[in-house]
C-alpha cells in the first residue's frame, strides 16, 4: 500500500470520480442481478466485492486525496459498495432458497415404500383380556389376587365347602400330582386364591383373581385341559345378592358394551348360596329383533357366562370370617370364554397352539 | 333330565293355554334351565292322518318287485271325500288295515315333501308310512299298521303315535336330586308357573301295610340302608309287551327299552324318583341281608363286570353270597331274563354318601346310582314298589304276592331355625318372615314361627340343611330377576401391587422388541428334556409328576419353559413362518420334596402354622420368562439385507426386560444346555443369577424342528421383579465440555470383553463418563488367537474444563490397568 500522495490532483484521481463510481455500482448490481446461481454470485462477489474489486480498489485511493476531499468521496464510495453488499446478500437469500428448494424437491422419496424393518411383536390376547378384565375392577377400587397354579386339595375343594365326598366333586375332573396321598392337585378353579385372600386378609375384601386352571378335559374346540378363569370375590358388613347384580351388570357393560346387563338363574355351586348362573345379554342382538338369526348367542338372546352366588356361611368359616358380622359374593368366568364370543372365536385352540399369526393380530391391545 | 310333558301334566294342572314355552322359561327362571325341547313329529308337517285300506292290488313290475296299487279312505281329509289312490311297495298289511297316511302338501323328517306324482303307471297320491319314514327308529321297514281303536279315517293320526309329544331336558343340579323324577318336576311346575295347581303325587297312594308274609329280608347295616322294601310278584309272561305308552315315554327320558319288568321299574323310577331294583325270585336263595362287603368278596354285576368288593361297599347277599351292590347295580346272578315269572321287587333307601363312593370307587355311572347319591325321598319306597306290583299285574298278567316286607322307617327331617328377615338380608330384596314362610311352605317345608322360623324341609328334599338353603329357596321362588342392581362401595384400594405393574411392562417391552407372545400347556415329558440335552444330573430334570396326566408322554409340570416354547417356535416354522420371535411367562413347577398337604378342618379357621404346613407342602412355582428366536432379526429390503438372528439377540431381550425394570444385567461365560456350548451366557444382575441365554445347541434345534443358530433365552422373573429399582434418584450430569478418547487394545480372544471393560472403567476413574465397544476385529492385523477391541471414550468433570492432557492421562492410566488385568497391549 503506497503512502498518502501529499501533492495528488483530485481531478486527476479518476477512479474517484463520481460518474464513475457510479458506473462501478451500476456494474456490480447488474452482474449480482444476473447471478444464476450460487457458484456464480460467489464470483460476482469476488470481482465486485472482493479485495480487488474496482470498489475496493477505489476505496484504497481515497486516502490519496487532499483532505478536503476524503469526505466526498468516502461517503460517495462507502456508499456504493454497501448498496452492492446488500444486493449481494439479498441475492444470496433468493438463490439459496431456491437452492434449497430445488434440492428438496430432488431428494423426495417413494414414501409409500415398506418400513417394516423390525418383526413386530405382540401380546397374547388372552393376556390382554386378562389386565383388560384386572382394569375394570381396579378403577372401581379393588384389587387382584394371586395364587399358586398347584395347590393344596384343602384349599382347592374343602375350604370351599367341597367335602371329599361331594358330588360335585367330580364335576371338576382334577389333576392330582403324585404321590396321591400328599393331597396336592392342580387348581381346578381360581376359588383357593379366594380362600387365601380370606385367611390372610380382614374384610372388607374386593378382588378379582385371574389365571390358569386344569382340568382333566380332553382338548377340542370347546374344551382345554388347561384355560383361564377370572374370579371376584367380596366381603363386607352388609353385602347381598343385589350388590352381586350391581357389580356383574356394571362388569358386562364396560367388557360388552353400554346397556349390556345379566340375568340371574338358580344354580348349585358349594362355595355359594345362594348360587346363579349368570347369562349376559347378547351384545349382537340385544335380544332385538336379530335374535333369531344372531349365531353368536344362537338365538338365545342371552349368552352363558359364569356362576356367582353369596359366599357360603360355611366357607367364611373356614376361611376364618365371622359369617355373623361380614357377608360376601363370588362370581367366576372363563376368560377364554368371553374372549371366544367377545372376539367370534369358533375353535378355543387357536389360543394355545402358539401360532404367531394368531396373537399378532392382537398387538398389544385388545 | 328328559320329560315327556304330558307326563308331567299328568301330575299337575296348569291353566289353559300355557305354552311350552311359558312353562320351561319359568322353570329355567327358578332353576330348572331348560336344554332343549325335543318332538318326535317336530319335523312333520302337513297332512298326516289315518287312513282305512279299502282295496288292495298286487302289480309285479318289470325289475322284478311287486307293488300294490292301493286305495285308502281318509275321510275329508283329501278334501273330496272319494278314496285315496296310493302306490304302495310295502306288503304287511292288508285290506280293512287302518294306517298313516301322508296326503300331498306333508312334509316328512328330512324335508321329504309328499306331492302327488305319477309313478308304475298310476298317479300316487301321498304315502302309506313306515316307522322310519316318520323317524320313529329305523329297526324295521314295514307299513305301521294301526289298533282298530286307534280312531276314523281322517283325524290327525300324531296323537295316536305320540308325535305330538314334546318332552323338555331339563339340567338338575346336583342339590335338586328331586328333579330327577316327574313327581319333582311337576312340583316345581306348581310352584313356578303362575296359576299352576292340583298337584296329583305319583308316590302318594294306598299301600297294603307290612307283614310277615314277605320276602325275608335282614338289614345288618341300617346306616347304610336305613329303609328296604320287598314285594314279590308271580305268574309273570315273560313275553308280554312293553305298552307302547310307558315304551315312548321311559325313550323319550333317554332311556332304552328292554323289557317289561325291566321297562317298568325304569318307568317308576323315571316317575318316582325312586330306584327299583328287580331280582328274578326264582333265582334268589333265601334271605336277602344288607351289609358291608368283606375284604376279598366278589361281585359279577349286571354289566358282566368282575368287581373286587371293598369294605365301604353295601351289598345285598342271600344265601349264594352276594347277588347285588346295592343302590348301584345288580349282580349277574339274580338277573330278570326272558324266562323270569316271578320278580322279587326292591325298593330300598340308601346312605347317599356311600352311594357315591362305591359308585366312583367301581366308576359305575347309572340312572339309579345318580339318583340314590344325590339323595332320594326316603318315605316313598313302599308306594314305589307297589306301582311297580301294578304295572306287572297290570301289563305282565302277574300276581302280586300277599307278602310285603318293610324293613326300617324313613330317618325323620331335622327342623331348621331360620331368621325370618335371613332372604331379605342375602337378597337385598325387601322380603318379608311371612313371605318367607309362604314360599318355604310352597317348596313342601313345614314352617312355624314368625320372627324365627322353624323350618322342616320335606322328605325329597335332603339339601336343605342350613338356613343359607332356605333364603335361596326363598329367594328363587320370589325371582332372581327380582333382585335390584346395586354397586357396592369397596373403600379405595390400592390399585395393582408393583409386581403386577412390572410384570405387565416386561410383557409390553418384548412386545415392542418384536417378541410374540404365547401360551403353552405345562406339561411336558422325560423325552422333552431329552431333547433339551438335559444331562442325568440336571435339577430341571427332578419333575413334579401328575397321578393322572392326559398323555403319557407329558406326564409332568415342567420345570422349564423352553421345551414348549422351542415346541412352538418349530411349529410356526413348520407352518411357513421362517422368522419367529416368541416369549412366554409362566409359573414352573420345581418340587421340594416336602411331605404331605394335611387336610384341615373346615369348621375354624386354620392356624397359621397349619397354613404354613399347606403351603411348605406345595412345590416352588416361580414365574419364569423365555424367549426364543429363529429366522431374520431384520427383514431384507430397500434398505439393506437381512440381520439374522443371533446369541447376542437373546441376551438383549433379557436386558431389555431387566432395563424396563430399571435393571441391568451382566452376562458371564456359561455352558449349560439347551446351549451352545460356547454361545452360552449366565446372566446375573447385582451378581445373582436370573438365568440363561445364547444361541440353541444345534442337536437341539433339530429336535425342535428348529434351524440352526436358532436362540433362546431363560430367566427367573420373580428375581428380576423383587429387585427392580424403586425410586430411583434424579441424576445430574456435567454441562462443561467433553473430552473424547478412543483407544484399541488386542488380547487373546479368551478374554471377555467384559473384563476389559471393567479394567478400562476402573482405570480410568472418575473423570471417565462413558465407555463404548465400538468395534471388535479378529484377522491377520491383530494375529492368530487375539482379538482387537476398540473403545469409544468420553471424559468430563462435573465441576470445571479439563486441562490439557488431563484426559490422555486418565485414558492412559485406563489402558494401563486393563493391560495389567488382561494382558492388553495398545494397538498403534
Ligand atoms: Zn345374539
Amino acid at each position: 500500500m503506497s503512502g498518502p500522495n501529499t501533492d495528488y490532483d483530485p481531478v486527476e484521481v479518476t477512479p474517484l470520480k463520481a460518474e464513475h463510481v457510479e458506473e462501478m455500482r451500476e456494474a456490480a448490481l447488474a452482474a449480482i442481478a444476473a447471478a444464476a446461481d450460487l457458484d456464480a454470485l460467489k464470483q460476482v462477489r469476488l470481482d465486485h466485492a472482493g479485495d480487488r474489486s474496482p470498489l475496493a480498489l477505489a476505496n484504497r485511493e481515497i486516502g490519496a486525496l487532499p483532505p478536503q476531499a476524503r469526505k466526498e468521496a468516502g461517503q460517495r464510495v462507502g456508499q456504493a459498495r454497501g448498496a452492492v453488499n446488500q444486493a449481494l446478500a439479498a441475492r444470496q437469500r433468493v438463490l439459496e432458497a431456491e437452492h434449497e428448494q430445488r434440492m428438496l424437491a430432488e431428494e423426495a422419496v417413494d414414501v409409500t415404500l415398506p418400513t417394516t424393518r423390525h418383526r413386530r411383536g405382540g401380546r397374547h390376547p388372552i393376556t390382554l383380556q386378562s389386565e383388560l378384565i384386572a382394569d375394570l375392577f381396579v378403577a372401581m377400587g379393588w384389587e387382584v389376587a394371586e395364587g399358586p397354579v398347584v395347590e393344596a386339595e384343602w384349599l382347592n375343594f374343602d375350604a370351599l365347602n367341597l367335602g371329599p365326598d361331594h358330588p360335585a366333586r367330580t364335576m371338576q375332573d382334577t389333576f392330582w400330582t403324585e404321590p396321591a396321598d400328599h393331597h396336592v392337585v392342580l387348581r381346578t378353579q381360581t376359588s383357593p386364591v379366594q380362600a387365601r385372600t380370606m385367611l390372610t386378609r380382614k374384610p372388607p375384601i374386593y378382588v378379582v383373581c385371574p389365571g390358569r386352571v386344569f382340568r382333566t378335559d380332553e382338548y377340542d374346540a370347546t374344551h382345554s385341559p388347561m384355560f383361564h378363569q377370572v374370579e371376584g370375590l367380596v366381603v363386607d358388613e352388609g353385602i347381598t345378592m343385589a350388590h352381586l347384580k350391581g357389580t356383574l351388570d356394571h362388569f358386562a357393560s364396560q367388557l360388552f358394551g353400554d346397556g349390556i346387563t345379566t340375568r340371574f338363574r338358580p344354580s348349585y355351586f358349594p362355595f355359594t348360596e345362594p348360587s346363579a348362573e349368570v347369562d349376559v345379554r347378547c351384545f349382537v342382538c340385544r335380544g332385538g329383533e336379530g335374535q333369531a338369526a344372531c349365531r353368536t348367542c344362537r338365538g338365545e338372546g342371552w349368552i352363558e357366562w359364569g356362576g356367582c352366588g353369596v359366599v357360603n356361611p360355611r366357607v367364611l368359616v373356614a376361611c376364618g370370617v365371622d359369617p355373623a358380622v361380614y357377608s360376601g359374593f363370588a362370581f367366576g368366568m372363563g376368560i377364554d370364554r368371553s374372549f371366544m364370543f367377545r372376539h367370534d372365536l369358533e375353535d378355543l385352540r387357536a389360543l394355545f397352539e402358539g401360532d404367531v399369526r394368531f396373537s399378532s393380530a392382537f398387538g398389544t391391545e385388545i | 333330565m328328559k320329560a315327556p310333558l304330558s307326563w308331567i301334566l299328568e301330575h299337575v294342572d296348569v291353566p289353559a293355554g300355557t305354552t311350552t314355552e311359558e312353562i320351561t322359561d319359568r322353570l329355567t327362571l327358578t332353576g330348572l334351565k331348560l336344554e332343549a325341547v325335543e318332538s318326535p313329529g317336530r319335523e312333520i308337517t302337513g297332512p298326516l292322518v289315518i287312513g282305512r285300506v279299502l282295496t288292495m292290488k298286487p302289480e309285479p313290475q318289470k325289475n322284478g318287485k311287486t307293488i300294490n296299487w292301493c286305495t285308502v279312505d281318509v275321510g275329508d281329509a283329501n278334501g273330496t271325500g272319494e278314496p285315496q289312490g296310493i302306490v304302495c311297495g310295502a306288503h304287511n298289511f292288508a285290506p280293512g288295515d287302518l294306517v298313516v297316511t301322508v296326503l300331498p302338501g306333508g312334509v316328512l323328517p328330512g324335508g321329504f315333501e309328499i306331492s302327488a306324482r305319477k309313478t308304475y303307471g298310476h298317479v300316487s297320491a301321498g304315502m302309506i308310512c313306515s316307522a322310519r319314514e316318520l323317524g320313529l327308529g329305523d329297526d324295521h321297514d314295514g307299513i305301521i299298521v294301526l289298533p282298530e281303536d286307534a280312531g276314523k279315517p281322517g283325524e290327525d293320526v300324531r296323537p295316536v303315535l305320540g308325535l305330538d309329544e314334546e318332552t323338555i331336558e331339563l339340567e338338575i343340579n346336583p342339590d335338586r336330586a328331586y328333579a330327577l323324577s316327574i313327581r319333582g318336576i311337576a312340583r316345581e311346575v306348581l310352584v313356578s308357573v303362575e296359576g299352576a295347581s292340583g298337584f296329583r303325587d305319583p308316590a302318594l297312594r294306598d299301600t297294603p301295610p307290612a307283614n310277615p308274609d314277605g320276602h325275608p329280608v335282614l338289614v345288618e347295616d341300617p346306616e347304610g340302608c336305613p329303609v328296604f322294601v320287598a314285594r314279590r310278584v308271580t305268574g309273570f309272561d315273560p313275553s308280554a309287551p312293553t305298552p307302547d305308552h310307558i315304551v315312548r315315554r321311559i325313550t323319550a327320558a333317554g332311556m332304552r327299552p328292554i323289557s317289561l319288568a325291566v321297562d317298568v321299574t325304569n318307568y317308576v323310577m323315571l316317575e318316582t324318583g325312586r330306584p327299583i331294583h328287580g331280582y328274578d325270585a326264582d333265582k334268589v336263595q333265601g334271605a336277602l341281608v344288607v351289609r358291608r362287603a368283606r375284604p376279598g368278596e366278589r361281585l359279577t354285576t349286571l354289566d358282566g363286570a368282575d368287581r373286587a368288593l371293598d369294605p365301604g361297599d353295601l351289598v345285598v347277599a342271600d344265601d349264594s353270597g352276594i347277588i347285588g351292590l346295592g343302590g348301584v347295580m345288580g349282580g349277574e346272578t339274580t338277573e330278570m331274563s326272558g324266562s323270569t315269572t316271578s320278580i322279587l321287587v326292591e325298593a330300598a333307601h340308601w346312605d347317599a354318601v356311600s352311594m357315591f363312593r362305591t359308585g366312583r370307587r367301581h366308576k359305575i355311572t347309572s340312572e339309579a346310582g345318580k339318583r340314590n347319591e344325590r339323595g332320594v325321598d326316603p318315605t316313598i319306597c313302599e308306594a314305589a314298589a307297589d306301582r311297580v306290583v301294578e304295572l306287572l299285574v297290570e301289563h305282565g298278567g302277574a300276581v302280586a304276592d300277599p307278602g310285603v316286607t318293610v324293613v326300617g322307617t324313613p330317618p325323620a327331617m331335622p327342623t331348621i331355625q331360620v331368621a325370618g328377615d335371613l332372604a331379605a338380608r342375602v337378597s337385598g330384596m325387601e322380603i318379608s318372615a311371612e313371605r318367607s314362610a309362604e314360599c318355604l311352605r310352597a317348596v313342601g317345608c313345614e314352617v312355624s314361627g314368625s320372627g324365627t322360623l322353624s323350618v322342616t324341609p320335606p322328605p325329597w328334599r335332603p339339601d336343605l340343611t342350613d338356613a343359607q338353603d332356605f333364603s335361596e329357596e326363598v329367594i328363587r321362588l320370589v325371582g332372581y330377576d327380582q333382585v335390584p342392581s346395586v354397586l357396592p362401595t369397596p373403600p379405595s384400594g390400592r390399585g395393582l401391587t408393583r409386581a403386577q405393574q412390572l410384570r405387565r411392562r416386561i410383557g409390553r417391552t418384548l412386545a415392542g422388541e418384536g417378541y410374540v407372545e404365547v401360551v403353552n400347556f405345562p406339561f411336558v415329558g422325560e423325552a422333552d428334556l431329552d431333547d433339551l440335552g438335559l444331562p442325568a444330573d440336571d435339577p430341571r430334570r427332578d419333575l413334579l409328576r401328575l397321578s393322572n396326566p392326559l398323555s403319557a408322554e407329558a406326564a409332568f409340570m415342567t420345570s422349564t419353559l423352553l421345551p414348549g416354547l422351542l415346541r412352538t417356535a418349530g411349529k410356526n416354522v413348520g407352518h411357513g413362518t421362517t422368522d419367529v420371535a416368541v416369549f412366554e411367562t409362566a409359573t414352573v413347577t420345581l418340587p421340594r420334596h416336602a411331605g404331605p398337604a394335611p387336610i384341615l378342618p373346615v369348621d375354624r379357621r386354620p392356624s397359621d402354622e397349619e397354613l404354613a404346613a399347606l403351603d411348605a407342602a406345595l412345590p416352588a412355582q416361580p414365574l419364569h420368562l423365555a424367549v426364543v428366536a429363529t429366522g431374520d432379526a431384520d427383514a431384507p429390503g430397500w434398505w439393506g439385507g437381512a440381520r439374522q438372528v443371533g446369541w447376542a439377540d437373546a441376551v438383549e431381550a433379557v436386558r431389555s426386560a431387566a432395563a424396563a425394570l430399571g435393571l441391568e444385567v451382566e452376562a458371564s461365560a456359561a455352558a449349560l444346555a439347551p446351549w451352545h456350548p460356547g454361545r452360552c451366557a449366565e446372566l446375573s444382575v447385582d451378581g445373582e443369577v436370573i438365568g440363561h441365554a445364547g444361541e440353541v445347541h444345534p442337536v437341539v434345534c433339530r429336535a425342535f424342528g428348529l434351524p440352526a443358530r436358532s436362540v433362546a433365552a431363560e430367566v427367573d422373573l420373580d428375581v428380576l421383579i423383587d429387585k427392580a429399582v424403586h425410586l430411583r434418584p434424579a441424576p445430574s450430569y456435567s454441562s462443561y465440555p467433553v473430552a473424547k478418547e478412543d483407544v484399541a487394545l488386542v488380547v487373546d480372544t479368551s478374554v471377555p470383553a467384559a473384563d476389559v471393560e471393567a479394567a478400562l472403567r476402573d482405570g480410568a476413574g472418575d473423570l471417565l463418563e462413558s465407555i463404548r465397544l465400538f468395534d471388535v476385529y479378529t484377522g491377520d492385523q491383530v494375529g492368530e488367537g487375539r482379538k482387537s477391541l476398540a473403545y469409544a471414550l468420553r471424559f468430563r468433570a462435573s465441576d470445571r474444563t479439563l486441562k490439557e492432557g488431563e484426559a490422555a492421562a486418565a485414558r492412559d492410566a485406563a489402558v494401563a490397568l486393563a493391560a495389567e488385568r488382561t494382558g492388553a497391549v495398545q494397538r498403534a
